[in-house]
């Protein structure tokens, strides 16, 4: 979109049923661009503003007592002040929009990273929090770099609508919290847990090639983002402009390790997923190759490349 | 409040006290005890500074924390020590004191946000409570922008500071004071005042301004240097006295115990006032007098009436029923040519002004008698010969007096020969007696200066003086200054406190001085005497006689609504137009057009298929519409940055475009 859109003009019925669902704005998961108006902006003050209004309250009162007027100003200036930070901190959030949540690649267990894009409005948010559970992740915004990522996170594998994110701030002073809420209409995908176990292929289809060193080196060549961090060529890469990474001949090496899920059979699904999801993570940090064949029977691969490591993951979180 | 309490370990938001926010707190707290500084001891500010400073130097280069021994040593100390100094912790100096020391032991001991925050409040509370000592409109204007630390110390604690500069943290705070200060303003106005205090009575405690009722040598000298405003005079047809008549009637002094000069019996007794023979026209003014927390009033020699609210002495001067402890203005007539009792004393009257302590001063008592001896019985060739003593005889004015001892007349007349006003009315005073002509001090205040600017006579308290009066058969009471008499001047103070010598002296800075002067009057009457009472008057242009309580409150709380509405509506406030390059302009202005033709841009329309809607309705613009499509799409989808010559020319191509409604 070139974000030239106009918008319809809005009617009688077209405002009350926007009212009528702003009420449950937030709530609800909600398709993006999600923009924070003023229908759905909450603010309150921290126990620091608390403490301040009492302050302010004493210093009014001592004021008043005297009959002192310069401190009746002084008073009235602070107090002026501290209640205009109010607004600053509400348009903190206001008109914030989230136009985009891209989720990255998690396993079940550990936090999975979202990549949010905000609109960019020329304004820095300093101040921006976003919590998801109990944690507050801070993200600033500044013009022109709008983008934020914060970790939600997982429980179970398979696709996890996102969850209610909880958008805060209390800059300018930490003596009001504006909130909102964001549900965007989305899902992420989160792999299966994984679990370590000795692969079985590995050791006892090819243990003499394995002893003899079946990768045998091939040659060097620029790193590639993706490569395993191992087979990075540190002493040759010193002399180069670029990380330079051994390559290994693979025509005649191993056989592609096979990773059944028939060879599990005995535990229970779950552990079977996760224990499948361990070996070709390990296999594809060894860059070996690897087939994956499922309940259906219908192999994946043989590969090594990040879209198979990638498309197995999958299949292994998708798994009914 | 939602507080969302984290599990432990998975704090983000860190608690500690940054290196910025502390500097910050560190600065706050040296605007207030900067602020406090004039009324606490110089070592004591000093040392407090010096406490803070070091550990301002630890926390950046020894990055420890302060010993929780020290910190109690500390609050031990504090209060003891400003006990000893003072004699007792209650009052308003020690008091403020006290806090001033506790307010650097938090800033010492703070290590977290939440600590900061306290002692940023703590500070603000202190910076008020300089306000009790000090209202002048600089000073208020000082303590003021003081809050600017406190309030970029609050923000600095906040996270994501564009960068950890002075600058950027003040900045907000700076923005936020100057944009709420309407609001402070307005609920300056509207806040209800207090008819009468809750507790205590407002102004106890505090030092003593102005003249005192006791008058010994070297009491006038810290006055005569505080050029300070005692009060301002409008006469009534606008122009002032002649200078030499510009003698300002405070309090008589009748008893002299060999050192000072007191009230004694007779200015204290009830009697009604001697009555005064006015000649020549009366002066009619009003005065408008600064709080001095005492009774006494001023009026120019010699009052005939008495204001509202005060009473008249028996030597004709005015006081107070109230102790006046804010700025009070008051309406008098005096008579500047005047005959004061010139029939004669009664005895007891004539006895108490030659009262002289035995014992004291035998050489001045020696000399009076040579005079009397040598004039007989012509009381005027004495005070001829005083003055001229005076004149003639190497008196020195000079502020700097050196001390006088046990003779303190004799010392000052035959050995020092140098002082100021109040020497010379107590030498003199004490000769007329001693040659046996009645007599007796007067305090007050002399000159003053004339605002050409603003017609009013401006009198500091370095025009605070005192002189002599003598009984003179067939004249009555008649002032004497010995103090003009003086013709060597050493040191005078900045305005001069010698009679003749003007309050504002002359050089450029006259005009602005007699400005800022306008501006410190409207500040005391307008903005410092803005009382309960005024209040009640707010809005009597617009016909509202009295303002009740209740009144004002509906008025504060619209007032908040609407200021909060707006600021509310201020905020948030977006560019309508918000910066577009000029591609996207031309394909708005190319929207514009088409949306006469019912061509619509839907809300979630892009544009492919937005011209291809318009290339369908508009078949008679097809051929245009395809290029135009074709050329947006390429500038803004294949680029990153539109390239300008091409982007030029579809801003042409869209100037040219001029559809027109084919009716199908």
């Amino acid at each position: 979109m070139d974000g030239l859109a106009q918008g319809t003009p809005p009617g009688f019925l077209a405002r009350t049923r926007r009212w009528s669902r702003s009420l449950m704005r937030g709530r609800k998961p909600e398709p993006l661009p999600v923009r924070l108006d003023r229908r759905r902006i909450y603010i309150v003050p921290t126990r620091a503003g608390l403490g301040f209004g009492v302050l302010l309250a004493t210093m009014l009162i001592g004021a008043l007592n005297y009959q002192n007027n310069a401190a009746l100003l002084l008073t009235c200036m602070l107090g002026a002040a501290l209640a205009s930070s109010m607004l600053l901190t509400w348009r903190e959030l206001h008109d914030l929009t989230l136009r985009s949540v891209h989720a990255d690649h998690g396993f079940c267990g550990a936090r999975l990273p979202l990549h949010l894009a905000f609109a960019d409005d020329r304004r820095a948010r300093h101040g921006l929090r976003i919590a998801v559970d109990k944690l507050e992740q801070p993200c600033p915004l500044q013009p022109g770099a709008s983008r934020a990522t914060v970790t939600i996170p997982t429980e179970l594998r398979g696709w996890m609508p996102l969850p209610r994110m909880h958008v805060s701030s209390t800059l300018p002073f930490g003596l009001f919290r504006a909130w909102s809420w964001i549900t965007p209409d989305q899902h992420a995908l989160v792999y299966p847990r994984i679990l370590h176990k000795d692969a079985p292929t590995a050791r006892t289809d090819d243990p003499n090639e394995r002893a003899a060193g079946g990768d045998e080196f091939a040659g060097l060549r620029d790193y590639h983002p993706g490569d395993p961090i191992r087979h990075v060529a540190w002493k040759a890469s010193a002399r180069h402009e670029h990380l330079l990474v051994r390559e290994f001949d693979r025509a005649a090496p191993s056989q592609p390790l096979r990773f059944d899920w028939d060879t599990l059979s005995g535990l229970d699904r779950e552990t079977r997923i996760s224990y499948l999801a361990g070996w070709v993570s390990a296999a594809y940090a060894a860059a070996h190759p690897w087939i994956l064949i499922l309940e259906d029977r219908r192999p994946l691969g043989p590969a090594t490349d990040a879209a198979h490591y990638h498309r197995c993951l999958t299949a292994l979180a998708e798994m009914p | 409040m939602r507080r969302r309490t984290p599990p432990p370990g998975t704090r983000v938001v860190a608690s500690a006290l940054g290196a910025m926010p502390f500097n910050l707190l560190c600065a706050t707290v040296l605007c207030v005890v900067a602020a406090h500084a004039p009324h606490m001891p110089a070592w004591y500010t000093a040392a407090l500074i010096a406490i803070l400073a070091a550990r301002w130097w630890q926390r950046r280069h020894r990055h420890r924390r302060v010993a929780a021994w020290l910190r109690v040593v500390m609050l031990v100390a504090i209060p003891a020590t400003v006990t000893a100094v003072y004699g007792s912790p209650l009052g308003q100096e020690p008091g403020a004191a006290i806090v001033c020391g506790l307010l650097v032991l938090k800033a010492l001991e703070s290590e977290s946000t939440r600590d900061a925050r306290m002692a940023v409040g703590f500070a603000c509370f202190i910076l008020m409570s300089a306000l009790l000592f000090d209202q002048s409109l600089g000073f208020t204007i000082l303590v003021g922008l003081m809050l600017l630390p406190a309030l970029a110390t609050l923000r600095a604690l906040e996270p994501g500071l564009s960068q950890p500069r002075w600058l950027s943290a003040f900045k907000p705070a700076t923005v936020l004071l100057a944009a709420s200060l309407p609001a402070a303003l307005l609920g300056f106005l509207l806040i209800p005042r207090l008819g009468t205090p809750l507790w205590g009575s407002p102004g106890s405690g505090v030092a003593r301004t102005g003249i005192s009722d006791r008058m010994a040598p070297g009491d006038l000298q810290q006055l005569l240097t505080d050029n300070s405003v005692a009060m301002r005079i409008g006469f009534d047809g606008g122009a002032p006295p002649p200078e030499d008549r510009r003698y300002f009637r405070g309090m008589v002094l009748w008893d002299f115990d060999g050192r000072a000069w007191l009230p004694g019996a007779m200015a204290t007794r009830r009697r009604p006032p001697v009555p005064v023979g006015a000649r020549g026209p009366v002066t009619r003014y009003t005065v408008t007098l600064l709080a001095t927390h005492q009774h006494w009033m001023f009026a120019l020699d010699l009052p005939v009436d008495t204001p509202e609210g005060a009473g008249m002495g028996p030597d004709r001067t005015l006081w107070s029923i109230k102790p006046i402890d804010q700025t009070v203005r008051y309406r008098v007539t005096s008579a500047t040519d005047y005959r004061l009792a010139p029939a004669g004393l009664a005895p007891r009257v004539r006895a108490a002004a030659l009262q002289l302590p035995q014992g004291y001063d035998p050489r001045a008592r020696a000399l009076a008698a040579s005079w009397r001896t040598r004039a007989g019985s012509d009381d005027r060739a004495i005070v001829r010969d005083a003055l001229r003593l005076f004149h003639d005889g190497g008196f020195a004015y000079d502020l700097d007096a050196p001390p006088l001892g046990r003779n303190s007349i004799d010392d000052f007349l035959f050995d020092t020969k140098t002082g100021f006003c109040e020497h010379y009315a107590s030498a003199f005073t004490f000769l007329m007696r001693a040659a046996g002509i009645p007599a007796r001090v007067v305090i007050g205040y002399q000159g003053g200066y004339w605002n050409e600017f603003a017609h009013y006579l401006l009198v500091r308290q370095s025009n605070a003086h005192s002189w002599s009066e003598v009984w003179l058969a067939g004249r009555g009471w008649v002032r004497v200054d010995p103090t003009a008499a003086v013709s060597r001047v050493l040191l005078a103070s900045t305005d001069g406190a010698m009679g003749g010598i003007d309050g504002g002296g002359s050089g450029w800075w006259l005009p602005w001085r007699n400005r800022l002067d306008v501006i410190n009057r409207w500040w005391g009457q307008a903005v410092m005497g803005f009382d309960a009472l005024k209040q009640a008057r707010l809005f009597r242009p617009f016909g509202i006689d009295h303002t009740s309580v209740q009144m004002l409150g509906i008025a504060l709380a619209v007032t908040v609504f609407l200021a909060l509405g707006a600021g509310a509506l201020l905020a948030s406030l977006r560019p309508r137009h918000k910066p577009r390059d000029a591609l996207a302009t031309a394909q708005l202005r190319l929207q514009r057009k088409l949306a006469k033709l019912r061509i619509v841009r839907g809300p979630t329309e892009g544009p492919r298929n937005f011209y291809h809607r318009a290339v369908h309705q508009l078949p008679g613009a097809a051929i245009q519409l395809r290029e135009l499509a074709t050329e947006y799409l390429v500038l803004r989808y294949a680029h990153a940055e539109p390239p300008p010559e091409r982007t030029r020319a579809f801003v042409k191509l869209v100037s040219r475009f001029r559809p027109r409604r084919v009716v199908k």
